[in-house]
């Protein structure tokens, strides 16, 4: 190797070792892909497939890590019955596709009139806007949960103090007087205002990025499609159902795929709004949180390992039903 | 030709590109409208600005209950605070050591492999880029506990390797890798150099991956920003205070009681610079770079 390396550049066709050489690297391009993956195999291998298959093999048995490996033992099904069995399985699933639904609808909602909206304000200003949206996406999730925990936090909070800044406002004040009866908000220390503080985190961070999406698949509608549709009198409304909708199918059904693994895994953000505890009442518990409860505190490895294969199932159900419902039209014409 | 002729037919007010917010909201609807979306801008980048207004704040200052945007001068007093409170340059220097490295270690390896599926025909091509590629699927949770397992079983709990050696071969970056070499990479040159003798890795070194430079910077965004933000992998491997990472670090403070609220935010503020300012010069590329897999996909 390090041979033809060295001489690589300069062989010519005069050198009487060529032919020696030519066979050597005619060797050497055959074992050559197999060197460039063995990064990849080993870690690939070890990681994922290696990980999966003991994954699986684990979620069949008892064990604590601690105990060492002797201690593992055999219990069939028991950690899957176990998990369909245990109330804070199904509060945490509830919470997830409560939160899921909540920040991921909403999130594409927006995210969609906006980006035709921004299209048609030229590219500088439409390039600002997207900047702005895209920030939060880029930023550490523990960072910024942090700052929404100040920022959510009952009595000093400025989220509370602004909206009693804003009800107090003067003309405000006639009609949203009777907000003040119910500030401040405790939003973190309240059952019922612990997912909608996780779900507008959520929204914040994430609208950017379907926003990126949904602006890029607008432009890729041919000018000339929109001009036809100008010219046979389509209104703005119009268009924008009839064209730019249409057209953006098969965006919103990845976009919609990407939102539902997405949240189906929801860990960080709840984990730090609710400070690790999944919060009053277990009310801003996702099935992330909970499984890693049961691994790292309970140290019950076999049954986070049998909720993980239950979350992989119910991703990948979800994942299916939406395929079968919306992918045929979902994905277009392709 | 089309477009011109279309614009000659059109008067302005029948058709033109940035008259649409003045058709949806009529005249003054417009102005409110542009309001509307400075607002909106406004409130997404405002908790990193609110945060860098607190990390100046004393704490009573920050208690206390009149809604300003005034900066405090409290600021060393919040760092010394800062770095009393938790290893901070410690876990920055974690954090760039495991990023940093894990970046590199990811552009050589993902690189490698994505040439190799691009350029090579070989026995089990087909099953190893199948099963990578559907691996591409599986939600990650699922390989969090063998992950915690495999690291406890090699004795590298508390250690960097831990928390960048397994991410470096990503499935995704070495599809983009290869997507990209199999659209701008010439087979023609790739030939011409080994009918010239140039040996198989001198090529990949020499030739392509000067080439792939577009698509590695993507993967070096990928990468980099994934490294730098994760939380859930340090958290479950990590548990020495020497080897703690800043995200972990800085979500220590949350079981302190009267979280010192000044240092924690200048600490959240420190964090996030790198990527904040690098965002400020690149924006562009780092959102294509991190929408690649979604707009290509």
């Amino acid at each position: 190797m390090s041979r033809s390396l060295s001489s690589g550049a300069i062989a010519n066709v005069k050198n009487p070792q060529r032919k020696q050489r030519r066979s050597f690297n005619q060797i050497s391009a055959k074992l050559a892909p197999y060197g460039f993956l063995t990064p990849f195999i080993v870690l690939f291998f070890v990681f994922s497939v290696f990980g999966f298959v003991f994954s699986l093999y684990l979620s069949f048995h008892q064990w604590n890590p601690v105990a060492g490996m002797a201690s593992m033992r055999f219990v069939g099904f028991e950690n899957y019955t176990f998990s369909l069995g245990e109330p804070d399985f199904y509060k945490s699933l509830y919470n997830t596709i409560w939160l899921g639904l909540a920040s991921g609808l909403s999130q594409h909602l927006v995210a969609i009139p906006m980006a035709y909206l921004l299209v048609s304000l030229g590219s500088k200003f439409r390039h600002f806007m997207t900047s702005a949206f895209f920030l939060p996406f880029i930023t550490s999730t523990v960072a910024v949960s942090l700052i929404f925990v100040n920022m959510y936090s009952a009595n000093v909070g400025i989220i509370n103090k602004a909206i009693v800044a804003l009800v107090n406002l003067p003309v405000i004040n006639w009609f949203m007087d009777w907000v003040n009866a119910f500030m401040p908000l405790r939003w973190l220390e309240d059952r019922t205002l612990i997912k909608p503080a996780i779900a507008i985190l959520q929204f914040w961070k994430f609208v950017g990025f379907h926003l990126v999406i949904y602006i890029s698949g607008i432009l890729t509608l041919s000018k000339e499609v929109e001009e036809a549709a100008i010219l046979d009198g389509a209104n703005w409304r119009q268009r924008f159902w009839h064209v730019a909708l249409p057209h953006l199918r098969p965006f919103i059904f990845f976009g919609v795929t990407l939102t539902i693994i997405g949240s189906l895994q929801m860990f960080e953000e709840p984990f730090i709004i609710t400070n690790g505890t999944g919060g009053i009442g277990n009310s801003g518990l996702t099935i992330s949180m909970f499984l890693y409860k049961v691994a790292w505190e309970w140290l019950d490895m076999g049954w986070a390992s049998a909720m993980s294969w239950l979350l992989f199932l119910i991703i990948a159900a979800v994942t299916a039903v939406q395929f079968f419902v919306f992918g045929k039209k979902g994905l277009g014409e392709h | 030709m089309t477009t011109m002729s279309l614009s000659k037919m059109f008067t302005r007010d029948e058709y033109d590109e940035r008259s649409l917010p003045r058709r949806v909201f009529g005249g003054i609807g417009t102005l409110f409208f542009y309001a509307f979306l400075l607002l909106c801008a406004f409130l997404s980048v405002f908790p990193f600005i609110w945060s860098a207004i607190l990390s100046t704040r004393t704490r009573s200052e920050i208690f206390s209950s009149e809604l300003s945007l005034q900066l405090g001068n409290a600021l060393f007093e919040n760092y010394e605070s800062l770095i009393d409170t938790l290893p901070f340059w410690n876990s920055m220097f974690n954090s760039i050591y495991v990023s940093g490295l894990g970046t590199v270690v990811s552009i050589l390896f993902c690189s490698m492999g994505g040439y190799a599926f691009a350029v090579y025909q070989f026995r089990g091509k087909g099953a190893i880029f199948g099963t990578m590629v559907a691996s591409m699927m599986v939600p990650p949770i699922l390989g969090l506990i063998p992950y915690y397992m495999i690291i406890q079983y090699l004795g590298l709990l508390n250690t960097r390797l831990a928390l960048w050696l397994p991410f470096t071969a990503t499935p995704f970056a070495i599809f983009l890798v290869r997507q990209y070499v199999i659209a701008s990479i010439p087979r023609e040159l790739i030939e011409s150099a080994r009918i010239d003798g140039a040996g198989e890795f001198s090529i990949y070194f020499r030739i392509a991956l000067p080439l792939m430079k577009p698509v590695l910077g993507t993967v070096a965004i990928v990468q980099f920003v994934f490294f730098w933000n994760n939380f859930l992998a340090p958290l479950i491997v990590t548990s020495s205070q020497d080897m703690y990472v800043v995200t972990l670090a800085l979500r220590t403070v949350q079981g302190l009681p009267n979280t010192p609220w000044g240092a924690v935010m200048l600490g959240t503020t420190i964090s996030i610079m790198p990527i904040v300012t690098f965002y400020l010069f690149a924006s562009r590329q780092m959102i294509a770079g991190l929408t690649s897999g979604a707009v290509k996909g």
